[in-house]
């Protein structure tokens, strides 16, 4: 397969763009496979991406349900941070957030990685006492970010409302300056590229049915495309994880819940930064293209069914429409939403299972996009060895039953 | 938008409403002889199935009860609405 360059692109030019070469193969399953990756997400694809390239394991494939990026990778609202409050998340995404950095040029293709900053609004006194907290705790940490005043978020953003009269007014925020966005498919389309080129095979339509064991160790799996066998399993499908759990035979602390998000009509360029808002649920950016990127926050109710309510969308947008009341007028174009995996103290289960050679990536919940290649460097190290990678020991599925919870419903919340 | 049949009060808008989580879910009797592991399954483990679920459901502007009720978690639908106590309908039943 050949390297994307300047090069790659004027000799296509040259024949008007029509000879350029599939980014990844679509094989046929082989019966055996050394690994097997159940899930062609974000998370699912840099998990083999980096078996291949850091673990040497290269005769593995990645079992995608649908089509690759079609769930949550390609449905949520592209944001990158890494303001985390405790140690051990912190050290787990601003991991991720390093891989960022240098992802397009590793993969050899552009994930429009901007890092354009985080605002994290704070609108009552105790928001701006947990911002004050959680940035000494980021920069601690050696995480960037500072606080700022409703003044300067004013400079920065000149349409934001900050009248001190509404409902919630807007006192301060937190701001990552290396935070930002990047293109959410790319991101798919990259890592399933550049594990292509080391040999995995990505499988779509592929649906697994029935997870198969013997004397309590994983023997392989059944599928819509027929039996596939491997020792090793790793299982990253967000929403889909007591699903398979439940095939597995074991139960989760994870409820899967409707996030949605919407993207107006095109405008021109006006907001050149990501603004959240945890308290009145709401964040907005700016795409490429000119759309506003909205998310709103999770329906109060499990539900698989990929679309949210229409009252979080109205809650929203109100919230929107008073910090920002310049966009009353801006039409929204498309709304959707995804199953998103929440667990009770916020934060991923990242390792090993009951089942030997099981292991499972779940309960990212509202921002599993921001940790992508993060959550697949340490979920390759855990597959390939057996053994969690340090960053994600404190992750693991025993830590309900011990009790040593990390909080984050203050930096994970709902925003993201 | 969904209309919710409060077993009290009758049809209302969803916004009323505001969803309590998984049902039936009994607090173990004698806690001080529970491991840790049955402690984890009761605070944290859930079945959240896909397809039918049965769950509790606040009134929260309306009449303040709680009830059970069974809804679809692919579809949304709510086949049926039960008073807490009653014999949860069979899954099927509409």
């Amino acid at each position: 397969m050949s390297k994307y360059s300047i090069f790659s692109l004027v000799r296509n030019a040259i024949s008007y763009h029509e000879n350029w070469a599939a980014a990844w193969r679509s094989p046929e399953p082989k019966q055996e496979y050394d690994a097997l990756i159940i899930g062609g997400g974000g998370h699912g694809l840099a998990t083999a991406y980096y078996l291949a390239k850091e673990h040497g394991m290269t005769n593995i494939a990645v079992l995608e349900k649908g089509w690759i990026g079609g769930g949550n990778t390609g449905r949520n609202t592209t944001i990158v941070r890494s303001n985390y409050l405790w140690d051990e998340s912190a050290h787990l995404y601003e991991k991720s957030m390093q891989l960022w950095e240098g992802l397009s040029q590793d993969l050899n293709y552009n994930v429009m990685f901007s890092q354009r900053g985080v605002y994290n609004l704070g609108h009552n006194l105790q928001d701006m006492r947990d911002i004050q907290r959680r940035v000494n705790a980021n920069r601690l940490n050696g995480i960037d970010g500072h606080v700022v005043s409703p003044e300067e978020i004013k400079r920065a953003i000149p349409e934001i409302n900050i009248d001190q009269g509404c409902r919630y007014p807007i006192l301060g925020a937190s701001f990552q300056p290396r935070g930002g966005v990047a293109r959410h498919d790319a991101v798919a389309w990259g890592f399933a590229r550049g594990a292509d080129r080391y040999g995995v095979d990505i499988i779509q339509n592929c649906e697994v049915t029935a997870i198969r064991q013997e004397n309590g160790a994983v023997t392989g799996v059944e599928t819509t495309r027929g039996r596939i066998n491997a020792k090793k399993i790793g299982v990253v499908v967000a929403g889909h994880c007591s699903v398979l759990a439940e095939m597995a035979g074991f139960r989760m602390p994870i409820e899967s819940h409707p996030l949605q998000a919407l993207v107006s009509e095109p405008i021109k360029p006006i907001i050149n930064t990501v603004i959240m808002s945890n308290a009145v649920h709401g964040y907005i950016s700016q795409s490429d293209k000119g759309d506003l990127v909205i998310g709103a926050g999770i329906d109060g109710y499990n539900g698989y069914g990929q679309r949210g309510s229409f009252p979080t969308i109205e809650h929203t947008v109100a919230a929107i429409c008073e910090m920002f009341p310049i966009f009353k007028r801006v039409r929204m174009n498309r709304q959707w939403g995804g199953i998103v995996d929440t667990a009770p103290d916020a934060c991923p289960i990242i390792g090993n299972t009951p089942v030997e050679g099981l292991y499972f990536n779940c309960g990212w919940g509202t921002g599993g996009f921001k940790a992508t290649p993060g959550s697949g460097w340490v979920f390759a190290h855990n597959v390939a060895t057996g053994e969690p990678h340090e960053l994600n020991r404190p992750f693991s599925l025993d830590r309900f039953v011990t009790g040593f919870l990390i909080d984050e419903h203050g930096a994970a919340g709902v925003a993201h | 938008m969904f209309l919710i049949e409060c077993p009290w009060c009758g049809l209302r808008d969803e916004t009323e409403f505001s969803c309590a989580g998984e049902a039936h879910i009994a607090r173990p009797l004698e806690t001080e002889k529970l491991s840790d592991e049955e402690w984890a399954d009761y605070l944290f483990m859930r079945s959240n199935p896909k397809g039918a679920h049965r769950e509790q459901w606040l009134h929260a502007a309306g009449c303040r009860r709680y009830f059970n009720a069974l809804r679809d978690t692919v579809t949304y639908k709510i086949s049926a609405t039960y008073k807490i106590g009653e014999t949860p309908p069979s899954e099927g039943k509409k």
